[in-house]
């Protein structure tokens, strides 16, 4: 029995020191066999990322360590490689040379560089573009180069960073396909394949293996092999099935109200964020739930009606969950009564039940606190900003205090005044219906 | 229009915070009052050859001070390069040098004189002297801007680019081709082109000067300028200027223009844009058929060099294959080097404040009668730069037509360095004001009235159609539609143009305070007459007092002013 190509054991990073420490990933153990294609899914702010970069070496890991060959890993790893989200291409070479850069860095000698580097161009469909800028190409061509770009240090592990995710969808289906026949067909030396994905159809489509994030601290919740044979039928039963699960895994369960609102900053217990997202959004989703046949739908036929990606809709779903707008039970949304009221009210009774739930989320909460407890009913965003800065880390306390403000004056609870930066109590009672 | 840039990002945007600030002018003053230290210690007489006004020698004087001005841009690059990537790297002693470049960037040239003329002096040869203190003189005019661009090129690397840098295990050397260079290439392009312009607008004042009882001058275009003004030598002055007419519009079309239509390319959009630079000699050169052999000979001939070249480099500067968060420790020869200026910094400034001490009250008080008159003089030379190129910067702006017709008219007018033409200028003008009062704002006004009209003409033309549209269909007047769109619109824009040009102001103002002419030597009340004249008459101790004085000005005003209106601009006004 082999060591497994890549043994994480009880990897964790955390960032910042003292007080504002924040941990981004902690207690991480995962194993990764020759031969596998594992999928990361999550939540935005899971730690996928981080765990990749950490995988490479980009990043060194605060705790835990990283295993290759049962070696561990300190720097970068020479034998894996990531093809980015972004492509990273040099938008000042050709195609070409954004092939050959990396040959020359490892001393490959012009001729034998341009030959491989040809080769591969031609191994992805691209033969003709060689001499090509990057902003010469449309997306799925600009990753078409990231692969190859890739694939020419003959990586045994392939990290795929969101590769898909920057493409229109029907470039990424055509990719995904195209990467699915390289790796089956084994064309391609690599021995194992690492995605982070935002994608769950993608994710189930594409792996042998799925390990399903979650946030607050980045952790491990379940990992799920997918048994199912390639070349996969999305439209076939247990395709369905399996999708449904991993959809009920994600979108989780609505608890009660106690546990799904959480505490307030500074309180023992878990502060639950915001997601940051507009009123509009929430109010879309709802809309659109009350035309359901019993108010009811399965998550994922939603994402595949609405035509949006499944991590944006989880994130729609649990905002208005946190509201006490929906309900969540194995993989299906259901409105609630007060989702319905919602739903059909007029727009200043929206304003007032809006308000009403705002006042019980335990983050407004103690937003109101401080603004009462401050003389003259008025804060600094700053000083908002850097309270909470203890809870969150700071760009995410910042988001936090934004949307606060920008749900706040949806529901006339608050107002922000950007020419002081100061957000202002408005007198309670909120609107007044007449 | 592509100008602006040039003017955006010489400008800092984040803050240091103020014991930096601090820190920094005592640093630079301690630099100084070393140097005028070591200046006094080591007094040398020295003259140069005379400057002969023969239009024969202007080819000969054009190319020494092209030459004197290419070794200088070459040291400011090799300097911005070295400093700029520390600043952006050394977590412990970037905000330092970024703090003293800030303060650097307001010390008037003339005051850098004696320190670099007279420490030269004490370790060269006379002649060699002379001519490496013209070339650091040319220098100091330079190199700021450039290391700000290179520094802020290092600091706003695309994180992914980054990423695949360090994944790919590229050494220092593949990094800094493949990646840091393209990526600061046209900043660095831009700034290059403002630097040398600079470097035309003090080449007098760097080519020939008077150093107490000593009178230096090298030959050059800049000397025999000044020598034809101080002859009073009509013909002479205008060969002079047209001769450096010709090498200036010339070096645009032959060197500028090409590079920046060949850098177009290092841009670092995906998409491509309407309007690019163009240049007739690029396409030249690039024209397939004509010049194919020429090519294809030179590319056979230096591609396996330059690959052998390259290949050793990459090998050189292996890849450290260390991770991209681990925090890396400053050599302890670093830290040694630190200490050791340290103590010299530490040392002049014990000696500086020794100079200061000499200096007399009155001199005292005429320094600051002397910022107060030239306080005023900037602010009236901006008053009358605003009021004619905001009606006329918008004008263009809005006029694709005209500005096609006028935008070669005013890049040739803007490329005159102004203190060429203030000879021509104060013929007419002594006689008529009545000594250099007034005829100074004239000369500051002419340095720096470009920026500002570039930056509005550039605002004028962003603003955005359907606004412009909406404020005709509601019927807003004329007046009106200034106050309510054209204004606001322009706000950062001339914030950005007016900062560019109250440093030039200040900075121009030693120049045009204090000019020799026709024999005569003209003075105005000023700091910047204050410190030619402790120049020519080698008073140390005044111009160190006189120098760090119009320092702490300049900056503080940058601080109290400039940069709240800055950030105003920038959060309130601009139209993303």
């Amino acid at each position: 029995m082999h060591a497994p190509l890549v043994t994480l054991r009880s990897l964790g990073k955390a960032y910042g020191s003292g007080a504002r420490r924040f941990t981004a990933v902690s207690g991480v153990n995962l194993e990764i066999a020759e031969g596998e294609f594992v999928a990361l899914l999550g939540p935005s702010g899971c730690g996928k990322s981080t765990l990749l970069r950490m995988i490479t070496g980009l990043i060194a890991p605060t705790e835990g360590e990283v295993l290759y060959r049962g070696g561990r890993l300190e720097g970068v790893n020479p034998h894996a490689t990531i093809v980015f989200q972004t492509f990273a291409l040099f938008p000042w070479l050709t195609v070409q040379e954004n092939v050959e850069v990396v040959l020359k860095a490892r001393g490959v000698p012009p001729r034998v560089r341009a030959r491989r580097a040809l080769d591969l161009l031609d191994r992805v469909g691209l033969a003709g573009f060689d001499n090509a800028y990057p902003r010469e190409l449309s997306g799925g061509m600009r990753q078409k180069v990231g692969f190859a770009r890739a694939m020419a240090v003959e990586p045994e592990l392939l990290c795929l960073d969101e590769p898909f995710s920057a493409l229109d969808v029907l470039s990424a289906e055509t990719l995904r396909g195209e990467l699915l026949e390289l790796w089956t067909s084994g064309k391609i030396p690599t021995r194992a394949i690492l995605m982070v994905s935002h994608n769950i159809d993608e994710a189930v489509f594409m792996a042998d293996r799925i390990v399903i994030m979650d946030k607050d601290p980045g952790h491990i919740v379940r990992v799920m092999p997918v048994d199912l044979p390639h070349p996969r039928q999305r439209k076939s039963p247990e395709y369905l099935a399996f999708v449904d699960r991993v959809y009920a895994l994600l979108a989780g369960q609505t608890l009660t109200e106690d546990e799904e609102l959480g505490t307030a900053p500074g309180q023992p217990g878990h502060t639950r964020r915001l997601p940051d997202l507009t009123i509009n959004e929430i109010t879309g989703l709802l809309e659109r739930m009350a035309d359901q046949p019993a108010h009811g739908a399965d998550i994922y036929r939603l994402t595949e009606e609405l035509h949006v990606s499944s991590d944006y809709l989880l994130k729609v779903i649990e905002a208005a969950e946190l509201l006490g707008f929906v309900t969540i039970r194995a993989g299906d949304i259901q409105l609630t009564p007060l989702g319905e009221t919602f739903a059909e009210a007029s727009i200043l009774a929206r304003k007032e039940i809006f308000g009403s739930r705002l006042r019980r989320l335990p983050l407004v909460v103690w937003l109101l606190d401080l603004l009462r407890a401050s003389g003259n009913r008025q804060i600094k965003f700053e000083v908002a900003e850097t309270a909470l800065s203890l809870e969150f880390p700071r760009a995410e306390a910042a988001r936090q205090v934004e949307t606060m403000i920008n749900w706040g004056r949806y529901a006339e609870i608050l107002s922000y005044d950007d020419n002081s930066e100061v957000i202002l109590l408005e007198p309670e009672g909120g609107v007044h219906l007449e | 229009m592509a100008q602006q840039r040039i003017f955006v990002s010489a400008t800092r945007q984040e803050e240091p915070t103020r014991w930096l600030d601090v820190f920094g002018l005592l640093f630079v003053a301690g630099v100084l009052g070393l140097g005028i230290w070591f200046a006094l210690a080591h007094r040398h007489a020295a003259a140069g050859p005379d400057i002969s006004l023969a239009p024969g020698m202007l080819p000969r004087y054009a190319a020494y001070s092209v030459g004197r001005m290419f070794m200088a841009y070459l040291l400011s690059m090799l300097f911005s390069l070295g400093y700029g990537t520390l600043a952006a790297r050394s977590r412990r002693a970037g905000p330092v040098l970024l703090a003293v470049l800030d303060i650097l960037q307001s010390v008037p040239i003339l005051s850098f004189l004696p320190v670099v003329l007279l420490s030269l002096s004490a370790v060269l040869p006379q002649a060699v002297a002379v001519e490496a203190a013209s070339v650091v003189l040319i220098f100091t005019s330079q190199a700021w801007n450039i290391t700000f661009a290179w520094y802020q090129a290092q600091t706003t690397l695309p994180g992914d680019l980054r990423e695949a840098v360090a994944g790919y295990r590229m050494g220092a050397w593949q990094r800094f081709r493949t990646l840091d260079l393209p990526f600061a290439g046209v900043s660095l392009l831009w700034n290059s082109i403002m630097s040398w312009a600079g470097g035309w607008f003090f080449l007098m004042a760097a080519e020939m000067f008077t150093v107490g009882s000593r009178d230096f001058r090298l030959p050059g275009l800049g000397s025999y300028l000044q020598e034809a003004a101080a002859r009073e030598d009509t013909i002479a002055i205008l060969m002079g200027l047209g001769t450096m007419m010709v090498v200036i519009v010339t070096l645009d079309q032959l060197v500028w223009r090409p590079l920046l239509a060949w850098g177009e390319r290092f841009k670092l959009t995906m998409v491509a844009e309407d309007e690019q630079p163009e240049s007739w000699f690029l396409d030249l050169l690039q024209a397939t058929r004509r010049m194919a052999p020429v090519r294809a000979v030179l590319e056979r001939a230096l591609a396996p060099a330059a690959e052998a070249v390259d290949a050793w480099l990459i090998r050189r500067f292996p890849p450290s294959g260390e991770s991209m968060d681990v925090a890396r420790h400053d050599p302890w020869a670093g830290r040694l080097l630190g200490v050791l200026l340290f103590g010299c910094v530490a040392f002049g400034l014990w000696k500086g404040s020794g100079l200061l001490l000499k200096v007399a009250p009155e001199s005292w008080s005429d320094i600051v009668i002397g910022i107060a008159a030239t306080f005023l003089r900037v602010m009236a030379a901006m008053t009358v730069a605003l009021a004619w190129t905001l009606p006329v910067g918008v004008l263009i702006g809005t006029n694709a037509r005209l500005a096609r017709v006028l935008q070669p008219v005013v890049q040739i007018a803007a490329s005159i360095p102004a203190t060429a033409l203030f000879p021509v200028f104060l013929m007419v003008l002594v006689d008529v004001t009545h000594g250099l009062n007034a005829a100074a704002v004239l000369l500051m006004l002419l340095g720096t009235q470009w920026y500002l009209l570039f930056n509005i003409i550039a605002g004028a033309s962003s603003i955005p159609r359907d606004l412009k549209d909406t404020a005709a269909l509601i019927g807003l007047s004329r007046a009106q539609q200034w106050r309510t769109l054209i204004l606001p619109a322009l706000f950062p824009y001339i914030v950005t143009g007016a900062i560019t040009a109250s440093g030039g102001a200040w900075n121009a103002s030693i120049v045009s305070e204090y000019v020799s002419f026709g024999g005569r030597t003209l003075s105005a009340t000023g700091i910047g007459a204050i410190i030619a004249r402790a120049t020519a008459e080698g008073d140390f101790p005044l111009l160190f007092a006189g120098t760090l004085s119009m320092i702490v000005t300049v900056v503080g005003f940058n601080r109290l002013v400039w940069r709240r209106l800055y950030r105003l601009a920038e959060e309130r006004f601009r139209m993303e």
